[in-house]
């Protein structure tokens, strides 16, 4: 007996699998870097984020009864990604905290792949954030002399403690004045702009991936090539930042930094190209992409400018998150053969 | 050159044109029976005229058309009819249906009806009914009923579909590339017969050497009106109303047909089988069928309608160790034959005999990503992976406010899901699960009619008697004139009628109490929509209400007559 299958009989050949897989292969170049600049804290951080993010979704598979889902990538890419938002300095209990909090609360809660209403590893950067404001607000040099033989002291701190001051060790392991703020807080709180090529490069203070704009641009870029990612939404992102920016410097320069200050620094490159182009939890109707992004821009650039962050980009792409169900369905495409764009009923 | 319009959305799959498509179209030898299901067209399966043990002869009808859509068979060989019964066909259910069995006689002795010199346009669409034509693309839509426009339609433009989209078919390619003056004149012939003013015949660029042979008989035609279009090989370009867009920008009303915007679509193979009904009076009883896939020798086949399946497979070089199924039709749309013994029948395009290389078992579906890969593959613009949650969630409402039904099942969300989803499967889940429930709730409308009567007739047949009764009781005077005082039977069935009017009167009260109250506060074109749909509904029930009413009258005066 013939077994009867459906059609199409015949598929394409893209797989889930080898979606994600790419992806982290486009985050891996990142990852080294950051490691190159901020030596084996960094790596610890990675490690410890990946491997509590798949022991995570691991134990909740066996709690549910369901057969292994670590062979999809996804939970890789949220272990990659929630280290490369956090500071090089961050105890490494907290970031199995936030691991675990991006596992369980951003994914598997909502029924894992694909259910997510947020980006697994923001709802974790936004559950530290909350949790532990100060260790997430220390910052480290880069290029410190002794970072492939020893950690950072705030690293290895004992789970469940306070990490200790490092005002010491940061003015003995940097050269020239290191300020202990990122780019944007420097703007925002002592009124000091970080020179485009330090950002370029990524040699300015930040978390541990969101360095070199230039690399992760390369890398976004590799996912666009690959129709892994959509280019809409890194475009519309970056470019309603860029205009927004644009408008408040041309209105006040003295203030308002220039654009490309905008672009460059903090997390809008790595939000615009991996976090904000998370499929679970971004819209899919072209309309609905295209306000989605803008959206997120704009939110960001005024966290940025008016809210009492200095950061605004891991807000602005939850706060996108939230509406995508919402922009898909108020903004659908049109139907082959029917006149009007037709809403969705009751 | 006519410009071009792009649909949305599309997919490229690996065409597989060349295995099949390098050598010429092949006859068959005479086989010594044939199979001719009743049912090879859409509507209602043809009528057997000929009965067990007659000798019929090639061409000779024998299936009638039906009133309405339907369309003629006929015998493939001379020979004699052995069996009338249910046989294995290839249809995607997989369960036999009645055909029609001929045991071949060698001599393939034929009917040969010269076509008459000159014949009007009722005469040839009459003929036509009965030459057994029907769309050779796959659909087999009877195709007199295509070529009469009614009194108020006009189709000023004939699009003739040799696009072939489907990856590994063939057949209109040789088709088109061996026969392109007698499809050209089929052309003509259907242009004359609806009378459209410019034909336009759209091929999908991968068919180079068909497009220059439909030009060369273009040219040597001299006809100016007719003009051969190169279009993008894009799936689903074959669909009618796909390559009516492309052809013309003109985009199909939903739910309607491409002659609403003023064009008819025939596949290339139906003009050539049209030709050859119209010139040489050959009823359909060949088709051209791809062979292709896991077999020694693939090719295209001139087949006669009936042939096994397995003998043409056999007569391809038989399968290839490793083939493991069978498709009807393409990888796209196409469906697995359940058996090898069913007959080739005039919707058979291809045989695409499957092996594990071509055609890997499915990997096991995943969680969907909403990666939108389905949406912008989707030639309707729908959002399948939307539908399909819906779907999954059997809140079929809600799908439907996705527009599933403006789904044509072409495949293309489904082959490039990256989670393995059988979307297709959802839908066309979905769409029968919601037409089931459509007959449901019809069934549940009449079986409430129905009982509402009877509970009104029992109560009447209750009063009538306690009436009967009083008058018994009465003194006996009054009985000696009772005949006189029988009441008759007008005065009778006057009451009765009124009575029934005020059950129905009481029903429709009560109808209206049960109204739905969610109906406040919805925007005015919803509300005008539901109280369409209401309308539709009321006028529906009251057919229903009629109809039951005289049967119950039917069943029940009967009755009365015994009673007394």
């Amino acid at each position: 007996m013939t077994e009867l299958r459906s059609a199409p009989h015949e598929r394409l050949g893209v797989s889930v699998e080898s979606i994600m897989l790419n992806v982290v292969l486009a985050l891996l170049p990142i990852a080294l870097f950051s490691i190159w600049l901020y030596g084996l804290s960094a790596l610890a951080l990675l490690i410890t984020s990946v491997v509590v993010c798949l022991a995570t979704e691991r134990v909740f598979n066996r709690l549910s009864g369901q057969s292994s889902t670590l062979s999809d990538w996804s939970a890789m890419i949220t272990g990659i990604l929630l280290a490369l938002v956090l500071p090089p300095s961050f105890p490494l209990w907290m970031t199995a905290v936030a691991a675990v909090v991006a596992m369980g609360l951003g994914k598997i809660l909502f029924g894992g792949l694909g259910m997510n209403v947020f980006n697994p590893a923001l709802v974790g950067r936004a559950f530290v954030q909350a949790a532990f404001p100060s260790a997430i607000a220390t910052w480290v040099p880069s290029y410190a002399p002794n970072r492939f033989h020893e950690f950072i002291p705030t690293t290895l701190t004992q789970p469940l403690m306070i990490p200790p001051d490092i005002t010491a060790w940061v003015k003995a392991v940097s050269a020239d004045a290191f300020t202990g703020a990122t780019p944007l807080a420097m703007w925002k709180f002592q009124h000091q702009l970080t020179a485009p090529e330090d950002l370029i490069l990524g040699i300015a203070t930040a978390s541990v991936g969101e360095t070199s704009a230039m690399l992760i641009l390369v890398c976004g870029l590799y996912l666009a090539l690959r129709g892994m990612l959509d280019w809409r939404i890194p475009v519309g992102m970056m470019g309603s930042a860029v205009i927004l920016a644009s408008a408040f410097h041309l209105y006040n320069p003295d203030f308002f930094p220039p654009p490309v200050f905008v672009l460059l620094s903090g997390g809008l490159m790595l939000g615009a190209m991996f976090m904000a182009t998370d499929m679970a939890t971004s819209p899919v109707t072209p309309l609905a992409v295209w306000t989605y992004a803008i959206l997120i821009g704009v939110v960001t650039v005024l966290i940025r400018y008016f809210g009492g962050l200095s950061e605004g980009v891991m807000y602005a792409i939850l706060f996108g998150n939230a509406l995508a169900p919402l922009l898909d369905r108020s903004l659908p495409t049109r139907v082959f053969g029917r006149r009007k764009p037709w809403r969705v009923g009751s | 050159m006519t410009a071009l319009f792009k649909f949305p959305g599309g997919v490229h799959p690996p065409d597989h044109k060349a295995e099949s498509n390098t050598t010429p179209i092949r006859d068959l030898p005479l086989l010594p029976r044939y199979v001719v299901p009743l049912s090879q067209h859409l509507g209602k399966p043809a009528e057997p005229c000929v009965s067990v043990g007659e000798r019929v002869l090639g061409g000779q009808m024998i299936g009638a058309p039906k009133p309405g859509v339907s369309a003629a068979i006929h015998a493939p060989t001379s020979g004699r009819v052995s069996a009338i019964e249910a046989r294995p066909i290839a249809h995607p259910s997989g369960l036999n249906a009645p055909c029609i069995v001929i045991d071949s006689d060698g001599e393939d002795a034929c009917i040969t009806t010269p076509p008459p010199a000159h014949e009007d346009r009722e005469t040839q669409l009459t003929r036509l009914r009965n030459m057994g034509l029907a769309g050779l693309g796959g659909a087999v839509f009877p195709t007199h009923i295509k070529l009469a426009p009614g009194s108020d339609e006009h189709w000023p433009l004939l699009i003739l579909n040799g696009a072939e989209c489907e990856p590994w078919i063939t057949c209109d390619d040789r088709l088109m590339r061996e026969h392109a003056d007698a499809i050209l004149d089929g052309a003509h012939l259907i242009q004359n017969l609806i009378g459209a003013a410019q034909i336009l015949v759209g091929v999908e660029d991968n068919k180079p050497e068909a497009i220059a042979a439909l030009r060369s008989a273009a040219n040597t035609a001299s006809q100016s009106n007719i003009s051969i279009c190169p279009v993008p090989t894009l799936y689903p370009m074959g669909g009618g109303k796909q390559l009516t867009y492309a052809l013309t920008g003109r985009t199909t009303p939903s739910g309607g047909r491409t002659t609403d915007v003023g064009v008819q679509v025939f596949n290339v193979g139906t003009a050539y089988a049209l030709q050859h009904a119209i010139r040489h009076g050959e009823p359909l009883t060949r088709r051209i069928v791809t062979v292709t896939g896991a077999v020694k020798n693939p090719g295209n086949y001139a087949v006669r309608i009936g042939t096994p399946i397995s003998a043409l497979i056999a007569a391809a070089g038989g399968r290839t160790p490793n083939a493991y199924g069978t498709l009807i039709g393409g990888p796209m749309m196409g469906f697995d034959l359940a058996s090898d013994e069913a007959p080739v029948s005039k919707m058979v395009n291809c045989i695409l005999v499957k092996d594990n290389q071509n055609f890997p078992p499915p990997a096991p579906a995943l969680p969907c990503i909403r990666c939108g890969a389905c949406a912008r593959a989707c030639p309707v613009s729908l959002q399948p992976f939307e539908m399909h949650w819906y779907a999954r969630a059997h809140d079929f409402g809600k799908a439907q406010s996705f527009k599933l039904f403006d789904c044509i099942e072409c495949g293309c969300c489904d082959h490039v899901c990256p989670s393995h989803i059988p979307l297709v499967s959802f839908f066309r889940y979905a769409k029968s699960e919601i037409w089931a429930r459509e007959q449901e709730k019809d069934a549940a409308d009449r079986a409430r009619v129905r009982h509402e009567f009877r509970s009104f007739r029992l109560e009447r047949e209750k009063m009538e008697k306690a009436a009967k009764h009083a008058a018994a009781a009465k003194p006996k005077t009054e009985v000696a004139t009772a005949p006189a005082a029988v009441p008759d039977a007008d005065p009778e069935a006057a009451r009765k009628k009124a009575i029934l009017a005020a059950a129905m009167a009481r029903a429709a009260e009560a109808r209206k109490e049960i109204t739905p109250k969610n109906t406040e506060g919805l925007p005015e074109d919803k509300v005008r929509e539901i109280s369409e749909i209401e309308s539709r509904r009321a006028s529906l029930l009251q057919s229903v209400h009629d109809s039951i009413v005289k049967e119950e009258e039917e069943e029940s005066s009967p009755a009365q007559k015994e009673s007394p």
